[in-house]
């Protein structure tokens, strides 16, 4: 095994325990935790409101943007999704991204 | 509990003494030592804390306490009222917060030690912590309104702890003629859930128009300013003719009451009630104040990032007790604020910074079981407390279709089985 291929699987490693890292509560961007006062993070929860763990993070943040400016209605979406930066989106949206569905 | 330990401070101080800072936080975490936290309350606030705290760094040894071992939930409590809801369904354990090896003491705090670190339990143990968390809800203020005391609430409910006294409200309301009047007193604020009172002024509305339709309901209130009120009073023209609703520039400030005449008693009038439901003036719960982290105001000053108490270090406050600026005395309030206060406690007690929070408020009020309305806001800390963002936020549009208010109705539901579930599932 050559030094390279060392270095290579070195990075693979560091880069998924970096990702497991990344995927827990300790990590959650700021805002995230409180989406699953409504979008429930376990099956368990009788709700038509629709979970986010697991889903596409592009996904996320085009529905955020759509809530936003208004071309996907909503109920109350449109009003807290105007509470959020772009970036601030896509950290959520990654961060959920990254959570087992 | 554990043995006797020497404290992250204590071992700091002395560490200080002899060696060198930059080797300090190793030894300490050789020895396992990730911290002690007592959490004090275990509602929507202080169960998800402690919880959160467990998942956020496993290494912290987080102990709740709680007086009773069923937690009853208020928010749709007002259900329970008018018999469209059993308490049952209301009432939650704490046997899965074993799954996050949260420990859980049932017996209630009675002593907080703010410099010696410690709280003291009513069965006598004391346990000492790194980081304490208050989340211990509301009180009423039993010298708050003249002639309201502990005695005269069996006689006029409150209503305002979901359990037996719900049960009271629900039972007096039942057992009244129909042509009776109903009498409702709402407080000033700042007082828990915010458009609790509206909410249950239209559900007994509702349960009268369909139940007793010869009864009226009064609101006496003590404000002229009332959370989602536009969308209260326009569903009430439409939906309920017989609730009159008294602002308090039209006298609507009861000022005492009259237990004995069942009498509520404002400047102006005196009202004689069949049954009379007396929202009281509240404060924070009675640990915060023994734990000296409330201020004048009955309630507790903190700051807004990491919700530490203003008045004792290393004492946080979260939920109804605590003053957190725009964001309301709230169930999901509690729920968020426990979450960031949760990671703010991790990062201090392993020596970290806290970061910015973002925080989110979503509060569903019912005016009929299929007509739900809410309010809804993003917080963030800003110049010294919480504040809303700008251009985020509001209440539902106040001209709407039908099936938008049945939507909001599901949602509501939907929002109480998701919390229940993550605070106590």
């Amino acid at each position: 095994m050559n030094a390279t291929r060392i270095v290579t699987a070195a990075a693979l490693v560091l880069a998924l325990i970096d990702y497991a890292a990344a995927a827990g509560p300790a990590d959650a961007p700021p805002g995230a935790l409180a989406c699953s006062g409504c979008h429930a993070a376990t099956k368990a929860a009788n709700t038509t409101v629709p979970r986010l763990d697991g889903r596409n993070p592009a996904d996320i943040v085009t529905a955020m943007q759509a809530f936003k400016s208004g071309q996907l209605p909503s109920t109350v979406m449109d009003r807290i999704a105007k509470g959020f930066s772009d970036d601030e989106v896509k950290a959520i949206a990654a961060w959920y991204g990254a959570q087992k569905d | 509990m554990t043995a006797k330990r020497t404290s992250r401070r204590d071992f700091l101080k002395t560490a200080v003494a002899g060696a060198s800072a930059a080797v300090l936080p190793l030894p300490a975490i050789a020895q396992g030592a990730g911290g002690r936290v007592v959490v004090v309350g275990g509602g929507f606030g202080g169960a998800t804390c402690a919880r959160f705290i467990r998942r956020i760094d496993p290494r912290i040894a987080v102990t709740l306490v709680e007086a009773s071992p069923t937690f009853t939930a208020c928010p749709f409590s007002n259900l329970v009222i008018v018999g469209l809801r059993d308490l049952k369904a209301q009432e939650f354990g704490y046997d899965k917060l074993a799954t996050d090896q949260v420990t859980v003491q049932i017996s209630p705090a009675t002593a907080i030690d703010a410099q010696g670190r410690s709280v003291t339990l009513g069965n006598g143990t004391r346990f000492p912590y790194d980081r304490l968390v208050l989340s211990p809800g509301i009180d009423i203020r039993w010298d708050g309104l003249p002639g309201y005391t502990e005695a005269a609430a069996e006689r006029m409910p409150h209503a305002w702890k979901a359990g037996e006294q719900t049960l009271l409200l629900r039972r007096q309301l039942e057992a009244m003629e129909d042509g009776g009047t109903v009498v409702i007193s709402a407080p000033a604020n700042p007082f828990r859930c915010p458009p609790g009172p509206y909410e249950r002024a239209s559900l007994i509305a509702y349960y009268l128009k369909t139940k007793k339709p010869k009864s009226k309901l009064i609101v006496l209130d003590a404000k002229d300013a009332f959370s989602k009120q536009g969308l209260f009073q326009s569903a009430w023209k439409a939906l309920y003719p017989n609730l009159e609703w008294v602002s308090l520039s039209t006298g609507g400030k009861v000022t005492s009451v009259d237990v004995g005449a069942m009498t509520l008693v404002t400047d102006f009038a005196r009202y004689k009630a069949d049954v009379a439901n007396v929202i009281p003036p509240q404060k924070a719960a009675r640990i915060a104040e023994i734990a000296g982290a409330a201020d004048r105001t009955g309630w507790c000053p903190i700051d807004p990032a990491t919700f530490e108490s203003k008045l004792q270090p290393n004492i946080h406050v979260i939920g109804d007790a605590s003053i957190a600026g725009a964001m309301p005395k709230s169930a999901f309030s509690a729920n968020a604020q426990a979450k960031v206060c949760a990671a703010a406690v991790a990062k201090l007690v392993a020596g970290g910074k806290p970061d910015d929070p973002k925080l989110i408020n979503t509060c569903y009020s019912l005016v009929a079981p299929d007509y739900g309305i809410s309010v809804a806001g993003v917080y963030r800390p800003a110049d010294g407390q919480i504040k809303d963002v700008e251009g985020s936020g509001g209440v539902s549009p106040l001209n709407a279709p039908t099936s938008t208010r049945a939507a909001e109705a599901t949602f509501a539901n939907g929002w109480f089985s998701t919390i229940t579930q993550e605070v106590f599932g």
